[in-house]
């Protein structure tokens, strides 16, 4: 019997979907107690990639050896059994379960058919002192943190014996101290013997945690390089398969007079004191770490949620917004975080969802007009350079990238003076990116305020003339478009966690 | 990055294989089958008299599938309808027998009733978002019939006036008014369906409630207007049911929600939301109609008409989870 | 005061316990307008009575818990009672205990019907019941040919088993609380009983770490059948016929205890405890109405009323909890 040096093999994979190649003769080696990085625009096929190796989806042709030997995953749980486990960007969690269920869920410890309640809560406690969690194994699932649950995930794996962990965007949801927790935790499990292989956009986990990285683009295996020889214009080339030599592209503009301004604006719970103002033309970004609290501020100013208290100004005059019909017909528009639940109707055409916010007006006092619709929509779809056939395609048919560009086109449907914009390329490819970047430059140009929320540094900085930090519900900093650094956007994200020199006095 | 300007088309290609795979074809095939059954069994069916006694046969109960459509198309239910025919009727022939108010005024007190009715579904629905439409209007489903029965207890109540019972039994020529009403108010409800800007906001609360919101839809103003629109029209069939019969049970109106949910659910209503055509709720209206009138002339059991309209309404709705049906629905557009 | 109020909070957050306390609460109510209530005979009559609609409650929270409903189970209760009944009618000779059986089988298959239509045919709960509730009270009256089944056709020794007791106990009460037992170890010590809650928590996650959603699903509407053929079987010893329109209607009674009781609707949250003290505050006021003077006509409005009122009160209560979580979050 053959000794392999690697612990998971995979040659000339091919997966095919009706239509469309997800996966083409892609190739893999991992060895035992390595952390190996898989990376590639959306779409490159790294998710089915994954779903093949923890057996969710079989190759149509291809191999995958494991510990030197041929194996054939008939499904998931073979893969478990195998000692593969993975770690999913949405928490698979049992909100209404206890820790203690939610780790042994499948492989309950079991006596004559009778749960061990006792034995199991026990081996759960065990597992959650190793990893440093402050909670308990018969804590309710549902109460914890997304960091919390995401180290049950892990104690999960763990409690399968599992030899290869896979990590879906790991630190997608995390604050800084939570991503540097996890990584520690990475690190001893790579110390332990146990291989990694985690998907990130973010360049940052790569370089710090992995050794090898692997590349997808458009299905087809790009190459697998030494971490420590490959720069950031190697990766993005690799992925993207041409130069992007200006990533941000933002224009010089000379900003108008304030169109928007919040004061002492105050949610329960969520959010306190934030004032800012944002100015014609300007792009102004909103950034912090997870749960800062920037999307519920946003919410509220557009009218899904209710203040409890302050004030926000138009223009100068005060207005009161109870819902997001009265925001929009006061100028302010909102891009969703959630392109697919919050910001598009999947089932619809493009046409139609960008017309939605607007039927009204075009209507003859409550009669469609489908023409008018139709010549709004074209317009829009294609100032935005959307990648679609008619106006009919069905929304769910579309890349991530366009899905955005589709509803950063709703947005322009009404009139509108303030557009926010949440997080507006998660999840989104290097190629759209870029695409969507020009957009919000454009946008700016043409007399729009924007605020952005984001919690990519580089896009920050990039495209923004002025920043305001968030930490923890409150505003604490602001920084011009100059001065901003990497290092202090993060200082001030995570001001009460760690400088005791700069204590706020109530 | 694409230097030229994509263009985008903004005409629809019309396919006739897509055109003629629609779920409304298969429903006028079944129609015609159902009609030619018919035929065979009574040969007076097919003259214009033979076809109106079998539409006065149920047109009463399709008032209620008539918002019933726009309940399902913005994802709700209701199986209250049924309690509330009960009620409204109930009130209204107490307020004449019991109360001696005019007869003319005892009926806009049952469109009240009926439209208060279909109000607190409503009211309940959306002051507390979090609960389902199921259980609320389960809950009211046995209050509202639980009231009737304690006005009415176990007894009936007649004795209308003579003209009340041509609100059911009279007619234009050979037109029953019945069916004029019918007529008129189902092609408003189709017209504001496909082609009013509040049709297409239903449509859009149906297909993902959520994104509606976010492109400023009130979404929980239109769910209050279909749940008191509802309650109206259950109150609507509950006059032409009691014109009918002349009296009145805390009973009547039994089987009624289940009823209106099949014939829309037939007509290709999805109770997902978001999907459906107005035209096939009213060929399924009539389908389920017909059929009934047509196992009553050959004198099929009240027990074995539940047996069939349960199955019925089982296969309607799994026919397009199946591999024949998805092919057939899938071709459907999901709107207009 | 401080201490006192802290304890209150503690106790009202065990929704259970906050039920008991209405219980009490309700009881000596009652007991004041009509001092016959809390004696023995009346208790041991509420018990009996309530039986039948804990045998129903026990297979309902497990379709509760995984997210569905059935309301196809008073017809169900009808064919399955109607079907032993014919048995015992047709054939005399058959013991007691398997024309038992047989109803208990009868009402397995409508569940697994049910379960079919719904986990495989992708029909949703609230219809595919709907139809089937018609489909068996029809089946009800056509197997019966429109007759009930009189005293003296039914078997004496069926008819005896709920008049007997077993340990002084009567048999009904035993046989609702070994159905409470059997399916509280089985809820919480079988990995069956675990993966219900599993689907009802998050089906998702369930079919993504392998669990057969459709087939717990069949399980769930299967027991629900077969405790369903359970009840029509004491139905029919208790009131010794069988008839047509048996059990109409008493599913509504049966979610009102269910949501009472705490068991959510929306899956995944529940407690037997619960569903034992939902049931009882229903059989009590099933039980109390009558000796308070109300008259049996307003029954169904009352339990109406009830569900309403549980169901929103669940929902402040909820929202109360949520805000003062919002409160303490430290900003």
């Amino acid at each position: 019997m053959s000794v392999s040096e690697y612990v998971l093999e995979l040659n000339g994979i091919t997966k095919i979907f009706p239509g469309v190649k997800a996966l083409d003769k892609v190739h893999f080696q991992l060895k035992p107690g390595e952390i190996h990085a898989l990376m590639g625009e959306n779409g490159a096929g790294k998710s089915t990639f994954i779903k093949v190796i923890t057996g969710v989806h079989k190759a149509d042709e291809g191999e995958m050896i494991l510990d030197g030997k041929k194996v054939d995953f008939r499904g998931p749980r073979d893969a478990q059994a195998a000692g593969i486990a993975a770690i999913y960007q949405h928490v698979t969690a049992y909100p209404h379960l206890s820790v203690t269920e939610n780790i042994f869920m499948g492989h309950e410890k079991v006596k004559f058919g009778k749960i061990l309640w006792k034995e199991m809560n026990a081996e759960a406690n065990e597992y959650l002192k190793n990893l440093h969690a402050d909670f308990s194994a018969t804590d309710e699932m549902g109460a914890l943190s997304v960091a919390q649950q995401q180290m049950v995930e892990i104690a999960k794996a763990l409690s399968m014996e599992a030899r290869i962990i896979i990590m879906d965007e790991p630190t997608a949801a995390l604050t800084q101290t939570e991503s540097e927790q996890l990584y520690k935790i990475t690190e001893s499990l790579r110390d332990n013997g146990t291989s990694i292989i985690f998907i990130s956009h973010r360049f940052e986990d790569m370089y710090r945690l992995a050794s090898k990285v692997t590349i997808l683009r458009d299905s087809h295996y790009i190459g697998t390089y030494n971490v420590s020889e490959i720069t950031n214009e190697d990766l993005i080339r690799a992925m993207v398969g041409r130069e992007i030599s200006d990533l941000y592209p933002k224009p010089e503009i000379e900003l108008g007079e304030e169109v928007l301004r919040i004061e002492n604006f105050c949610r329960t719970g969520y959010f306190k004191n934030i004032n800012f103002a944002v100015r014609k033309g300007e792009i102004l970004g909103l950034t912090g770490l997870v749960g800062a609290g920037r999307t519920e501020v946003c919410e509220t100013i557009f009218g899904i949620e209710k203040k409890t208290e302050g004030k926000v100004f138009l223009s100068g005059k005060e207005v009161n917004i109870h819902n997001p019909t009265e925001a929009m017909k006061l100028g302010i528009g909102y891009l969703p975080e959630d392109r697919q639940h919050q910001g598009l109707i999947l089932d619809w055409g493009i046409g139609r969802n960008i017309t939605l916010p607007v039927i009204d007006a075009l209507s003859n006092h409550s009669w469609l007009n489908e023409k008018k619709e139709l010549e709004l929509a074209k317009r829009l779809a294609e100032q935005v350079d959307t990648k679609a056939v008619t106006l009919f395609d069905k929304a769910s048919s579309l890349s991530g990238g366009n899905q955005q560009k589709v509803v950063v086109a709703k947005l322009l449907s009404a009139d509108l003076k303030v557009i926010i914009m949440d997080e507006p390329t998660k999840g989104v490819d290097v190629g759209a990116k870029a695409a969507i970047y020009v957009i919000m430059g454009e946008l700016a140009k043409q007399g729009y305020a924007i605020i952005m929320v984001s919690s990519e540094m580089p896009e920050t900085l990039g495209m923004c003339d002025r920043i305001i930090v968030m930490c923890e519900g409150k505003v604490t900093g602001e920084l011009m478009r100059g001065e901003a650094t990497q290092e202090n956007i993060l200082e001030k994200a995570m001001a009460k966690s760690h400088h005791t020199t700069e204590i706020e006095v109530r | 990055m694409a230097q030229t300007k994509r263009i985008i088309a903004a005409e629809k290609v019309f396919s006739w294989k897509k055109f003629f795979l629609q779920w409304e074809w298969f429903l006028i095939l079944v129609f015609i089958l159902v009609n030619v059954m018919n035929m065979i069994i009574s040969r007076y069916y097919l003259s214009a008299s033979g076809l109106l006694t079998a539409t006065s046969s149920f047109l009463e109960k399709a008032f209620i599938a008539l918002p019933m459509v726009f309940v399902l198309i913005i994802g709700d239910i209701d199986i209250s309808v049924g309690s509330t025919v009960a009620l409204s009727s109930v009130i209204m022939a107490e307020s004449y027998n019991k109360l001696g108010i005019p007869m003319g005024v005892c009926i806009v007190i049952c469109l009240l009733v009926g439209t208060l009715c279909g109000f607190i579904n409503g009211f309940i629905l959306t002051k507390f978002t979090e609960l389902f439409p199921m259980i609320v209007t389960l809950g009211t489903m046995i209050l509202y019939r639980g009231i009737a029965v304690m006005i009415l207890e176990d007894q009936a109540s007649k004795n209308f006036p003579d003209w009340f019972s041509n609100i059911f039994w009279g007619k234009i020529g050979s037109v029953p008014y019945m069916l004029i009403v019918f007529i008129v108010f189902a092609a408003v409800f189709g017209i504001v369906l496909h082609k009013t800007t509040f049709g297409r906001r239903m449509y859009a609360i149906g297909s993902n409630r959520t994104a509606s919101k976010y492109a400023g839809i009130e979404v929980q103003k239109i769910r209050l207007l279909v749940y008191t629109l509802t309650g109206l029209f259950a109150a609507v069939t509950a006059i032409f049911l009691t014109s009918r019969m002349g009296s009145t049970r805390p009973n009547i109106g039994e089987g009624y929600e289940l009823e209106a949910i099949s014939m829309v659910v037939l007509g290709g209503v999805s109770t997902a939301g978001g999907k459906g055509r107005f035209v096939g709720a009213v060929i399924a209206i009539f389908i389920i109609g017909f059929l009934r009138y047509g196992l009553g002339l050959i004198n099929t059991k009240s027990e074995a008409m539940l047996i069939i309209i349960g199955s019925l309404l089982i296969v309607a709705v799994m026919f397009p989870n199946l591999k024949l049906g998805s092919l057939i629905r899938r071709k459907t557009k999901s709107h207009k | 005061m401080e201490k006192i109020k802290s304890i209150a909070k503690s106790l009202t957050k065990s929704r259970e316990i906050s039920l008991v306390f209405v219980l009490i609460i309700l009881c000596a109510a009652i007991q004041l307008k009509n001092n016959q209530f809390l004696s023995f005979a009346n208790i041991n009559d509420l018990l009996v009575n309530a039986t039948i609609m804990c045998v129903l409650a026990v297979g309902m929270m497990s379709v509760l818990l995984i997210g569905g409903i059935d309301i196809s189970i008073g017809s169900t209760l009808a064919l399955t009672g109607m079907v032993a009944a014919l048995i015992m009618r047709d054939f005399p000779q058959t013991p007691a205990i398997v024309s038992a059986l047989i109803s208990i089988g009868v009402g397995i298959i409508c569940g697994l019907v049910n379960g079919l239509v719904i986990a495989k045919g992708g029909v949703i709960p609230i219809i595919a019941t709907m139809g089937f509730m018609n489909i068996f009270r029809g089946a009800t009256y056509i197997v019966s040919k429109s007759q009930w089944v009189h005293k003296e056709q039914i078997t004496p020794a069926f008819q005896d088993f709920t008049l007997n007791s077993t340990f002084g106990i009567n048999n009904m009460i035993v046989v609702a609380a070994v159905c409470f037992a059997v399916f509280a170890y089985f809820l919480k010590f079988t990995r069956t009983g675990r993966k219900i809650y599993a689907v009802g928590s998050n089906a998702e996650a369930a079919q993504v770490s392998g669990i057969n959603i459709s087939r717990i699903k069949i399980i769930v509407y299967s027991i629900m059948g077969g405790l369903s053929g359970l009840a029509g079987a004491l139905w029919v010893s208790k009131y010794a016929s069988a008839q047509g329109d048996s059990g109409k209607g008493i599913e509504m009674d049966i979610i009102a205890a269910c949501v009472i009781g705490g068991v959510s609707l929306n899956g995944g949250k529940g407690t037997m405890l619960g569903v034992v003290l939902g049931c009882l505050t229903l059989g009590i006021l099933n039980n109390a109405l009558p000796l308070i003077n109300v008259s049996s006509f307003w029954q169904d409005a009352i339990k109406g009323l009830i569900i309403i009122t549980a169901i929103i009160l669940n929902v402040l209560t909820q929202r109360t909890l949520d805000k003062n979580n919002l409160k303490r979050r430290e900003l």
